[in-house]
């Protein structure tokens, strides 16, 4: 197995209705990732898109249509897709090209844009259900969120307040991320009772709980050890890789804890040689589209014991200066949600973690490794990736 | 260098789409579909006409589910029977929900639950409405608990037509 | 030296034109079920799944969450690549070079019977601002494209019409096609213009069916019961996905996949060295322009070999000797695994009535279909 660096990392800004086209969002995300990389697209031996539904960018067969954008004209290309899990298995997706000692580089491109859709994106969500015993009972998303969220408080008696805690961290700590959508924070003196009093959408979730709906991109550059020890004198390493996906008869799985994340997080921490990850990985950025999500992955990682997430998320433990920072971009709930694009930006933020180029967001205590993880399909699939330098 | 700092993006607003700040282009996909059924939930929307619910069972990891398949998703064999679960049980989870499935406000929230079904495995059931439980949330909250008991709301006999709406919604049972 | 990797496993249904006995979930079943018998294991030897599929031709969004139950694959690395099915073949087998997996799992299927509007799909595919506007049914593209490589190349309309001919013939001794038959050339000239010079009878009709195939390295393989069947060579490419760049009369996808494969497997004369392809024949005129764009034959002469005989099951070059899409019906994605399908079957010598003898070294290439101009190469060897 070759070892595999992440050279660069780019992302555009994450908006709600972006001018730029579903291939021009790729592009420029893919060009910031080559710049930082100080490569060219003639570098490039081949490249990985990840991109959710095709619903959403109105284009059937998408990966096709934003080929140009992401650089792969007559390149080799591959589309893969774990549904919201996709973000974080687009570095897993260049990883296995590059690992696999078949090419020496790698472009990774993650792009969303959700606005396309009209009059709103949620409608797309109803056909993720299934077709023959879901759909008929005009299910949206939120439903499947809520029902989860709802199963996760009542097995481990968490309290609102403390959910509500999360949209705070996140929403404060995405306010110094460049990228971060517009408004996605009512402002800097965020409180719990101001989430707690946002409107009831589907309870138990607020409108303050939930992610938005965003257009954008993210992409990074990969490169075998033989390139990355010529371009670069702080690589980071991708040092374990990790996906499971479960059955799709949610219905009949308990949700009050993510099976999938845990054991896509055994086989990266495997991999990677993690014993410990409490003590092994020194900044995570889990999945965070609705806020008790972040907690409930947090334990799925290993990360806390069942229903322990809440308890260290008061004490601080998931601050920016806290022991195991969490969500230091401000993920998906202080950033944006562009599907895919979000878990990349999660990954892009370890690796700028890792390098101390975060600026305002850099965490606190030094890091050596991190970890970045999403999820997916019907509460189906968990992906991960740690990073190490 | 280039970083997060200098990322592009040009953002709009939604009015600006409506005055033609910027040009759009529009369609409507026909995206129409009749997806075959076939063995399982075939029988599965037979039997909810007839107002039973049918599940299927492996012997091999003594699993009896809901919605019925043909495999078992555990041990990769052919499922071994079929058998008729009562059309009663508990709820696994809830929510309350104020939107459509597209998003459009709800003045009367609709309650989505998992039913765990009797009969079935313990943790085995599927999505459906509640009903009978309030037209506001703190009514709903007060009368629904994780754990209740309760009976599907059939469709009267002559108006099923083998479908999932068959039954109308579940309702509270007395203990 | 890197560890090989061979198919191990194939398991199929029979292709049609409905299949309403069936869902898609009991037809995959139906597939993996005989994938795990033909290699002898079982699903908890698989590290590794790879499943292939496109939103709107299931008519579900992530439609990769319905992948693992049917498969055996719940609680496992699974994902889902939307390309041709031998880009995910690509991908599995990346997925084994990199050391982390043993045996990789791949699987693609097509309903095509449950999609009311096809060309309304084929339609969404097309560029949203430049191209879908015009409102033309999609197989315009493949009418441009047809005409142009003709006039470039050389070959004929009727040459083109005796791929439908031969391969509708082929699949006669192929229990598993949907459309074989036996149609003249002359047929073909007289069917319906659709978009011209492309007529009915070029084109695919669409089939059901599902396809699995199971991939091992080489030291698992081995201490398999079935016979291994390695990958020499494999290549994926990408070509603008613009329709006004594009090169009109050249398969570029093809012949840059096709490089890709041949210098992995170290051929450096295919012609010679190839002993049958399976092609992607969505239309008739693809085969011949796949031909070349593979090196087959020489640029212009593939029409002209065809109708010496040349690509016929008992000439120097069979291809297509399953039927192709033309006689087994067009499978979306899923035809580039149909078509690997025939090679090991042939490779092994379980091909039965169409088994071609003394065959070492077989290639399949698939194309993705309008409006796409990408696709996927694998050279396949039982040595």
């Amino acid at each position: 197995m070759e070892r595999v660096a992440v050279l660069g990392a780019g992302m555009t800004r994450f908006m709600r209705r972006a001018q730029e086209t579903g291939k021009e969002l790729a592009w420029e995300a893919a060009r910031m990732a080559l710049d930082e990389a100080g490569l060219t697209l003639k570098d490039v031996e081949c490249v990985a898109l990840v991109s959710a539904p095709d619903a959403f960018d109105g284009v059937h067969m998408k990966g096709e249509y934003l080929a140009d954008g992401a650089g792969a004209t007559r390149k080799p290309f591959m589309r893969s897709f774990v549904g919201g899990g996709s973000g974080v298995f687009a570095i897993i997706h260049g990883w296995y090209h590059v690992a696999s000692g078949h090419f020496d580089t790698c472009l990774v491109v993650a792009e969303e844009k959700m606005s396309s859709t009209m009059p709103h994106p949620q409608a797309a969500f109803n056909t993720i259900y299934d077709q023959f015993t879901e759909r008929p009972l005009g299910v949206n998303l939120l439903w499947i969120f809520a029902l989860e969220m709802n199963r996760y408080m009542q097995v481990h008696k968490i309290p609102l307040e403390t959910i509500a805690q999360v949209s705070v961290k996140n929403k404060l700590n995405g306010l110094d991320h460049p990228c971060h959508q517009e408004g996605i924070t009512p402002g800097p003196d965020l409180t719990v009772k101001d989430v707690l009093d946002s409107e009831i959408m589907v309870w138990p979730v607020h409108r303050l709980m939930v992610s938005p709906v965003t257009d954008g991109a993210a992409a990074l550059v990969l490169a075998s050890e033989r390139v990355a020890k010529r371009m670069t004198d702080k690589p980071v390493w991708i040092e374990g890789v990790g996906w499971h996906l479960d059955s799709s008869y949610w219905t009949n799985r308990d949700l009050y804890y993510p099976k999938y994340v845990e054991y896509a997080a055994r086989m990266a921490y495997r991999m990677a040689g993690i014993t410990d990850p409490r003590k092994e990985i020194h900044v995570v950025e889990p999945y965070d589209p609705f806020a008790y999500k972040e907690l409930h992955h947090l334990e799925g990682l290993l990360l806390a014991d069942k229903g322990e997430a809440p308890r260290l998320l008061e004490k601080g433990v998931f601050n920016r200066d806290g022991e195991l920072p969490s969500c230091p971009s401000g993920g998906l709930l202080g950033v944006g949600n562009p599907i895919a694009a979000a878990g990349t930006m999660k990954v892009a933020e370890i690796f700028w973690q890792l390098r101390g180029e975060a600026g305002a967001r850099q965490v606190a205590r030094p890091v050596k490794r991190g970890l970045a993880q999403a999820w997916g399909d019907l509460m189906q699939v968990g992906t991960v990736v740690v990073l190490g330098r | 260098m280039m970083k997060p700092q200098n990322a592009r993006g040009v953002p709009l607003k939604d009015e600006d789409l409506k005055v033609g700040k910027v040009l759009t282009t529009e369609w409507r996909v026909k995206a129409d579909y009749a997806w075959d059924c076939g063995i399982a939930i075939g029988r599965y929307f037979d039997g909810l006409k007839e107002g039973k619910i049918l599940a299927t069972r492996c012997r091999r990891c003594r699993r009896t589910v809901v919605p019925p398949r043909i495999f078992c998703e555990w041990c990769f064999k052919p499922m071994d029977e079929w058998v008729e679960v009562r059309d009663t049980g508990r709820v696994n989870t809830f929510s309350v929900s104020y939107f459509s499935w597209d998003m459009t406000p709800l003045e009367k929230p609709e309650v989505p639950a998992v039913v765990e079904i009797d009969g079935c495995s313990p943790g085995v059931g599927f999505m459906h409405l509640l009903g009978e439980v309030g037209d506001n949330l703190d009514e709903i909250l007060r009368r629904v608990k994780v754990g209740m008991k309760v009976r599907a709301v059939w469709k009267p006999a002559d108006q099923r037509t083998g479908a999932i709406t068959d039954i109308l919604y579940f309702k509270p049972e007395e203990e | 030296m890197r560890e090989r990797v061979a198919i191990v496993g194939v398991g199929y249904t029979s292709f049609r034109p409905l299949s309403p006995e069936v869902s898609f979930r009991e037809m995959v079943f139906e597939a993996a079920c005989r994938a795990y018998a033909d290699a002898g294991l079982e699903p908890d030897r698989v590290g590794t799944f790879v499943a292939v599929s496109e939103d709107y031709l299931e008519g579900t969004s992530i439609f990769d969450e319905y992948v693992p139950d049917q498969l055996g694959a719940v609680l496992k690395p699974v994902q889902t690549i939307c390309q041709d099915g031998i880009t995910a073949i690509a991908s599995a087998y990346l997925q084994l070079a990199t050391g982390l997996f043993e045996v990789a799992l791949v699987e693609g299927h097509a309903k095509a019977s449950n999609v009311l509007y096809p060309a309304h799909i084929e339609a969404f595919a097309m560029d949203p601002v430049f191209v879908r506007p015009l409102g033309l049914n999609p197989r315009f593209v493949a009418g441009l494209e047809m005409r142009s490589f003709l006039a470039q190349t050389g070959n004929t309309e009727e040459q083109v019409a005796l791929v439908v001919a031969k391969n509708k013939a082929n699949a006669l001794k192929n229990p598993l096609a949907a459309y074989p038959a036996l149609v003249t050339a002359e047929d073909v000239l007289a069917s319906r213009p659709v978009a011209t010079p492309v007529k009915e009878l070029d084109i695919a009709p669409f089939a059901d069916g599902a396809v699995v195939l199971i991939l091992a390295r080489e030291s698992v393989a081995r201490t398999l019961k079935s016979q291994p069947v390695y990958i020499r060579g494999i290549g994926w490419m990408q070509d603008t996905p613009n329709l006004d760049q594009r090169d009109w009369s050249q398969a570029s996808y093809a012949e840059l996949a096709g490089r890709m494969a041949y210098r992995q497997a170290g051929i450096r004369d295919p012609k010679e060295e190839i002993c049958f392809a399976e092609v992607d024949d969505t239309f008739s005129y693809k085969e011949l322009q796949h031909i070349e764009a593979l090196g087959l034959a020489r640029c212009g002469e593939a029409g002209v070999l065809l109708s010496e005989g040349y690509f016929l099951p008992d000439g120097p070059l069979p291809v297509n000797v399953s039927g192709g899409s033309l006689g087994n019906g067009y499978l979306y994605d899923a035809s580039g695994l149909r078509s690997v399908l025939e090679v090991v079957l042939q490779l092994r010598g379980q091909a039965g009535e169409r088994q071609l003898p003394d065959v070492r070294v077989g290639l399949a290439q698939s194309w993705r279909g309008i409006p796409t101009a990408s696709g996927g190469v694998i050279i396949l060897s039982n040595e």
